[in-house]
C-alpha cells in the first residue's frame, strides 16, 4: 500500500474518532484545521497526492461524519462561532458534486423541521450562492475514468434537477425562497453559462471535454416544463455569447445535439419560443435538425401539425430556421407540402378546430414568403393541387372564418405559384385578421437567404434616408412658396380663410321627384319600368310607404312578396340588399299571416337559390322580433319618417317631425312643473317600458311549422341534409330565434316539441355551424317553453336531450359548440331549481 | 322691412303690394298698391330719405320694369328694353344707389338669362350681360366690391363685376349640384354667401373666393327664400312650411 494513502486514512480515522468522541473544542478545531490542509487553500497545504487520496476516497465519509455531529449543543462548543464555520468550510471548499450529494442526502434524511435542517438549508443556498453549481457541471463535463461513474452522474443529475421538489417536501412552510422553482431554475441558467465558459476556455487551452452533462440537465429541466424559467436566462446570454465566436457556437451546438432524445421536444419547443427570431436559432441550433431524427421530427411535425398553440411569430422563428440554411431548405419545402395536404384534407378542415387551422393558414403563408419563385416551381403540380383541394373544401365550410382562412391562403398561394395566371381574388373583409395574414405572406427577402440580404441591407437603407432628405427639403422648398403668394396677389387678406368648410358629403344629386307615392305603383315600377332612377327611388321609398299605408299593403301582400323576393339588382343601387330585405320585412310584418304562408311555402319550393332560401329565412326572423317586440307600430312608424329625407345634419332632423313637435309642449309643461316642484327624495328615474300584447302570437304557427315540416325531402336542385348544409345551418338557426321570439305565446309548447325532435334528429350532424344552430335552438326552448309545461310534456325528450348536451359539452371539438352546450344545461339545472321549491 | 322705419312691405300673388305699420306692436295695413304683372318678380326697394324711398316693381308690359316714387305712388318712369333685345320678362329686380352719388341704379335679371343695369334717370340700359342659360331666378350685388352674383333654374352659379364704365362682366361660374336656385343672399358683412335652392338645401359659399362652405340639408321642400339678420343668424323659409334659423361662421 502506498504510504501517502495509509498516512491520509490513518488521519482521518483519527480525527473521525475525535469528534465522535472528544468534547474538548481545542482538540476538535485543531483536528478539523489539520484536515483542512487536505483541501489545498491553507497555508502550508498537503502534498498533491495525499490531496487527491483525501479527496477520492475519505471526502464524502468524513463530511457525513461531520453532518452526524451537527447540533446546536456541539456547535456551541466555541461560541465565537469558529467551529460553525470551520464546518462550513468543509463543505463549500471540497470536491463540489460529493460535498453536494453529502448535503442532499443529509437534508432528505433528517427530520424536520429542526435545528439541523435549517442548518444545511442554509448552507445549501450559500453552497448555490457560491457557484458551486458551476463547478459540479464543470467537475462532470471533464473526462472521467472512475467506474460507477454514469451511475454517479445520474444520481447527481437527479439531485439537481430536483432540488427544488426535494426541498419543498422537506422543508414544508420553511422553504427559502432561493430554492422556489422560478428562483433556482433562473440560478441554474446562470450557472450553465458559466459552466460553459469554463469548458470553452479549457477548449481553447487545449483540454478535451464533454458538455454531455449540461445537456442532460437543461433536458430534465425542460421535461419538467421549467423551459421558461432556465430559457428566458440562458438564450439571451448564449445569443450575445455566441455573436461572433466560432468555438461558442460550436459548444453551444454540441450542447442541443447532446439532449437526450426524450428530453428533445420539451428543449426545442421551449427554445423556439425564446428565441427572440430565426437568426438566433439558427446560431443556437446550427444544424440540428439534419443531424437528429428527433429534432427534425420535433421541428418538421410536431411543433406545425400537433401543436397549434404557439404564437406567430414563434411560427416565424421556426420556418425562417429552416429557409436561412440551403440545407435546411428542402425541408422546409417538404413543410410546406405537407401542410397544404392537410390545409386541402376536408376532414381535418371539419374536424380541426379553428384556432388550429388559423395556425396552419399562417404558417402555409410564413413558408410561402421564405420560399422563392425556383423552388416553388419545382413542385408546383403538387401545390396546386393540394390547393385546389383545399379552396373548395374551405369554400364549403359554413364558417365564415374558415371560408375567409380559405380566401386568404389561396390568394396568396395563386399569386405564388400560379404567376402565368390572372391570379384568384375573393372578396372578404378587411379586418385584423385578414390583415395580419397578409402581412405574414409578404416575403422578406426574394429567394435568397437572410444572412446574405442582412449584408447588403444598410446600403439601400442609406440611399433611402437620402432620397427622404431630398425630398424634404423639396417638400419645404414648395412649401415656403404658396405662404408668400396669398399676401401677394390678395391685397384684401381677411379672416376669410379661416372659414372652415362643414363635410359635405351629403350632397347628392336629389332624386326623390321620381318615387311613386303608392304601394301599387311601386309594384308597378318594380316588375316593369325600364327607368333605372325610377325604378331606384320605388326601392327606395316602398319601406316607408308599405308602414305608411297598412290597407293598402295587405290587398297586395302577397304579389308585393313576390315580386320583392324575385328582384334582382339591375342597377349598381348603394345597400340594394338592405333595401331589399327592410322592405319584405315590413309587408311581413303588415299582413303576417298570408306573406309568412308565401314565403315558407317558397322556401321549400323548386328553382331558388340558396341566396334566396336564406333570405327567406332572415326576413322571417327580423319579421317575428318585430312583431314581437312590444309596441311595434308606432316605433317602426317613428324610423320610417326619420329615414325619410337624405339628411346631411341629423341631429337637427329631429326637430322636424311632428310627433316630436306635437309633444314639444308637453315637455315644456313637464319641466316648468319640475321647477316649481320641491321634491325631497329623488327615485331613479323610471324608464317606461312599451307594452301590449306579443303580435307574434296568433301568427307564430304560420312562420314555424311550414319550415320545420319538409327539412328531411331533398328536392332536384336543394338537399338540405346533404350539400346544401350552410342553409340547414341557416335553417336551425332561425327556428332556434322564431322559438325564442315565440315566448310568452300560446303555440309555444308545441313549437318547442316539434323543435326538439328535429333537434334530436340532427344531433349528430358533422357541419360545426348545423351544431351551433341546434345547440342555441335547445337555449330557446328552454327559454321559451314554461317551466311547467316543460316538464309536463317534454320530460323525456328533455332528458335525452340532456344526456347528449353533457355530452357535447365535453367532446365537441368546436369551442363555440362547447359553450353553448354548456349554456344550455346551465338554462337546464336553473329549470330544476325554479321547480323544486314548487313541488313539495 | 323698410330701413330705419317700422314699417313693412309685402307683395302677394294677389296682386297686391301692401304697406304694414308694425310700430309699437301694431300690425294693420296702412297703404296698398296694385300691381299689373302676374309674374315671379319681386318688387325692389331704395330709400331715399326718411320719408321718401323708390320702389321698382314689374310693369303692365310683359318685360316692363315700373319705377314708383312712394310713398306717394308716384310713377317716375318705365323702362322697357329696346325692340330688338326680347328679354323676357325681369325675374328679379335690385335698386342701389352709389355711395358717392345719388343717381339711382336698376339691376334685373331676365327670364333668358341675362342680367341688365339700367340707369333710371336716363332710362336706357348701361350694360346688359348674358349669365345663365335658364331665367335668372335671384341675385345679390354687392356694393362694396362692386361685385354680384346670381342664380338661376339651372345648375350654376355665375359672379360677374361692374367696372367703373358701368359695363358688366362675366368673372367665373361655379357648378352646383343640383339646378335651381331661388334666391342668393350675401351677408351684410360681405363675408358669406348662401343660396336657396330647390333641391331643398341651402348652400353657404365663401364669398371673396366662392368657395363652398356648407350645404345645409334640412327641408323636405324647396327652399324659396335666405335672408340674414344683423347679428347674422341665418334664416331661410322652405315651401315645406317651415322657416329655418342657422347660426353659421358667426363672427361679425
Amino acid at each position: 500500500m502506498d504510504p501517502a494513502q495509509s498516512a491520509v486514512r490513518l488521519t482521518v480515522r483519527e480525527a473521525i474518532h475525535t469528534l465522535s468522541s472528544c468534547k474538548d473544542i481545542g482538540l476538535i478545531l485543531s483536528t478539523l484545521e489539520f484536515l483542512k490542509r487536505y483541501l489545498g487553500e491553507t497555508k502550508n497545504p498537503a502534498l498533491p497526492e495525499e490531496q487527491e487520496e483525501f479527496e477520492t476516497v475519505h471526502y464524502s465519509a468524513f463530511l457525513r461524519c461531520l453532518v452526524s455531529k451537527l447540533s446546536p449543543v456541539w456547535l456551541e462548543l466555541s461560541p465565537d462561532g469558529q467551529l460553525e464555520e470551520l464546518w462550513d468550510s468543509f463543505f463549500l471548499k471540497g470536491p463540489a458534486d460529493q460535498a453536494f450529494l453529502v448535503l442532499m442526502e443529509a437534508i432528505e434524511s433528517t427530520a424536520g423541521p429542526s435545528f439541523c435542517l435549517m442548518k444545511m438549508a442554509q448552507l445549501l443556498a450559500n453552497f448555490l450562492s457560491q457557484n458551486r453549481m458551476a463547478a459540479i457541471m464543470e467537475e462532470q463535463c471533464r473526462p472521467q475514468k472512475k467506474p460507477g461513474f454514469p451511475l454517479l452522474q445520474q444520481t447527481l443529475l437527479n439531485k439537481v434537477v430536483g432540488l427544488p421538489d426535494h426541498l419543498g417536501n422537506r422543508l414544508q412552510q420553511d422553504n427559502l425562497t432561493l430554492f422556489f422553482p422560478q428562483n433556482y431554475f433562473r440560478l441554474l441558467g446562470e450557472e450553465v453559462v458559466r459552466a460553459l465558459q469554463v469548458i470553452v476556455d479549457a477548449l481553447r487551452g487545449g483540454l478535451d471535454c464533454s458538455v454531455s452533462f449540461v445537456s442532460q440537465v437543461l433536458g430534465k429541466i425542460c421535461i419538467q416544463g421549467r423551459q421558461k424559467e432556465i430559457l428566458d436566462v440562458l438564450v439571451p446570454q448564449l445569443t450575445a455569447l455566441t455573436q461572433g465566436s466560432c468555438l461558442w457556437q460550436r459548444v453551444c451546438w454540441r450542447l442541443m445535439e447532446q439532449i437526450p432524445d426524450r428530453a428533445m421536444e420539451a428543449v426545442l419547443t421551449g427554445l423556439v419560443v425564446a428565441a427572440p427570431g430565426p437568426e438566433v436559432l439558427s446560431r443556437l441550433l446550427g444544424n440540428l435538425v439534419l443531424k437528429s431524427k428527433k429534432a427534425q421530427f420535433v421541428m418538421t411535425r410536431k411543433l406545425l401539425f400537433l401543436q397549434y398553440q404557439h404564437t406567430t411569430s414563434t411560427l416565424q422563428s421556426l420556418l425562417g430556421y429552416l429557409a436561412m440554411d440551403s440545407q435546411r431548405r428542402p425541408l422546409l419545402i417538404q413543410a410546406l407540402k405537407e401542410l397544404l395536404e392537410t390545409w386541402g384534407s376536408s376532414s381535418a378542415v371539419r374536424h380541426a378546430p379553428l384556432a388550429q387551422q388559423h395556425y396552419l393558414s399562417a404558417a402555409i403563408l410564413v413558408c410561402l414568403a421564405h420560399l422563392g419563385e425556383p423552388e416553388l416551381r419545382d413542385s408546383q403540380d403538387e401545390l396546386l393541387g393540394s390547393m385546389m383541394a383545399g379552396v373548395k373544401c374551405h369554400l364549403d365550410s359554413s364558417l365564415p372564418t374558415v371560408r375567409r382562412l380559405g380566401m386568404i391562403v389561396a390568394e396568396v398561394l395563386s399569386s405564388r405559384i400560379h404567376r402565368e395566371g390572372p391570379p384568384l381574388r375573393f372578396q372578404y373583409e378587411d379586418d385584423k385578421l385578414s390583415r395580419e395574414l397578409l402581412a405574414l405572406a409578404t416575403p422578406c427577402t426574394a429567394g435568397g437567404s437572410t444572412l446574405e440580404a442582412g449584408g447588403s441591407s444598410p446600403a439601400p437603407a442609406a440611399t433611402e434616408i437620402l432620397e427622404k432628405t431630398v425630398d424634404g427639403e423639396v417638400e419645404s422648398a414648395n412649401s415656403s412658396v404658396p405662404q408668400v403668394r396669398p399676401q401677394d396677389s390678395d391685397s384684401d387678406l381677411d379672416s376669410d380663410d379661416e372659414f372652415i368648410p362643414y363635410d359635405m358629403s351629403g350632397d347628392k344629386e336629389l332624386r326623390s321627384s321620381k318615387a311613386p307615392l303608392y304601394v301599387r305603383d311601386c309594384i308597378e315600377v318594380l316588375t316593369s319600368s325600364e327607368d333605372m332612377e325610377r325604378w331606384e327611388a320605388a326601392l327606395r321609398a316602398l319601406e316607408g310607404l308599405v308602414c305608411k299605408s297598412p290597407e293598402a299593403t295587405q290587398e297586395v301582400s302577397v304579389e308585393l312578396a313576390k315580386v320583392l323576393l324575385h328582384l334582382e339588382e339591375r342597377t349598381c343601387v348603394s345597400g340594394f340588399e338592405g333595401l331589399r330585405q327592410r322592405a319584405l320585412v315590413a309587408v311581413t310584418v303588415m299582413d303576417p299571416a298570408r306573406v309568412a304562408e308565401y314565403l315558407t311555402s317558397q322556401f321549400y319550393a323548386l328553382n331558388y337559390s340558396l341566396r334566396q332560401r336564406m333570405d327567406i329565412l332572415d326576413v322571417l326572423t327580423l319579421a317575428a322580433q318585430e312583431l314581437s317586440r312590444p309596441g311595434h307600430l308606432k316605433r317602426h312608424a317613428q324610423q320610417v319618417s326619420s329615414g325619410s329625407g337624405g339628411l346631411c345634419l341629423p341631429a337637427q332632423a329631429a326637430c322636424q317631425h311632428d310627433h316630436t313637435a306635437g309633444s314639444g309642449w308637453r315637455a315644456v309643461v313637464e319641466e316648468r312643473i319640475r321647477s316649481k316642484t320641491r321634491r325631497f327624495s329623488k327615485g331613479f328615474p323610471r324608464r317606461e317600458l312599451a307594452n301590449g300584447p306579443n303580435e307574434f302570437n296568433s301568427v307564430a304557427g304560420y312562420f314555424f311549422f311550414p319550415l320545420i315540416q319538409h327539412f328531411d325531402r331533398p328536392l332536384v336542385t336543394f338537399d338540405l341534409l346533404g350539400d346544401d348544409q350552410l342553409v340547414l345551418g341557416r335553417l336551425t338557426h332561425t327556428l332556434g330565434a322564431l322559438m325564442y321570439l315565440a315566448v310568452n305565446t300560446t303555440v309555444a309548447v308545441s313549437m318547442g316539441k316539434a323543435l326538439l325532435e328535429f333537434v334530436w334528429a340532427l344531433r349528430f350532424h358533422v357541419d360545426i355551424y348545423v351544431r351551433r344552430g341546434l345547440l342555441s335552438a335547445v337555449s330557446s326552448i328552454l327559454l321559451s317553453v314554461p317551466a311547467e309545461r316543460l316538464l309536463g310534456d317534454l320530460s323525456e325528450e328533455l332528458l335525452e336531450a340532456r344526456s347528449w348536451l353533457a355530452d357535447v359539452a365535453e367532446k365537441d371539438v368546436d369551442q363555440d359548440c362547447r359553450e353553448q352546450a354548456v349554456r344550455a344545461l346551465l338554462l337546464l339545472e336553473r329549470l330544476k331549481d325554479r321547480l323544486l321549491p314548487i313541488s313539495p | 322691412m323698410l330701413p330705419q322705419s317700422p314699417q313693412l312691405l309685402s307683395q302677394g300673388r294677389d296682386l297686391r303690394l301692401c304697406l304694414w305699420d308694425l310700430a309699437e306692436g301694431r300690425n294693420a295695413v296702412v297703404d296698398s298698391i296694385c300691381l299689373e304683372s302676374v309674374g315671379f318678380c319681386r318688387s325692389s326697394v331704395l330709400a331715399v330719405g326718411q320719408a321718401r324711398w323708390t320702389l321698382a316693381v314689374p310693369g303692365k308690359g310683359i318685360d316692363e320694369v315700373q319705377i314708383l316714387e312712394m310713398p306717394s305712388k308716384t310713377s317716375v318712369c318705365t323702362l322697357k328694353p329696346e325692340a330688338d333685345a326680347k328679354p323676357g320678362m325681369p325675374m328679379c329686380l335690385g335698386l342701389w344707389q352709389a355711395e358717392s352719388s345719388s343717381r339711382p341704379f336698376l339691376l334685373a335679371g331676365y327670364e333668358d338669362g341675362s342680367i341688365a343695369l339700367w340707369d333710371v334717370w336716363e332710362r336706357k340700359v348701361c350694360s346688359r350681360i348674358s349669365c345663365h342659360e335658364e331665367p335668372v331666378m335671384g341675385f345679390d350685388f354687392d356694393s362694396q366690391k362692386a361685385r354680384g352674383v346670381s342664380g338661376s333654374a339651372g345648375k350654376a352659379l355665375t359672379v360677374w363685376s361692374l367696372d367703373g364704365q358701368q359695363a358688366l362682366q362675366v368673372c367665373s361660374t361655379h357648378q352646383l349640384t343640383n339646378p335651381g336656385i331661388s334666391e342668393v343672399t350675401i351677408r351684410p358683412d360681405h363675408k358669406i354667401l348662401t343660396t336657396a335652392g330647390w333641391d331643398h338645401r341651402i348652400r353657404v359659399f365663401q364669398w371673396r373666393t366662392m368657395k363652398p362652405l356648407a350645404v345645409l340639408a334640412f327641408h323636405s321642400a324647396s327652399v324659396h327664400c335666405v335672408a340674414f339678420a344683423t347679428n347674422g343668424l341665418l334664416a331661410a323659409g322652405s315651401k315645406d312650411q317651415r322657416i329655418s334659423i342657422w347660426s353659421l361662421y358667426q363672427r361679425m
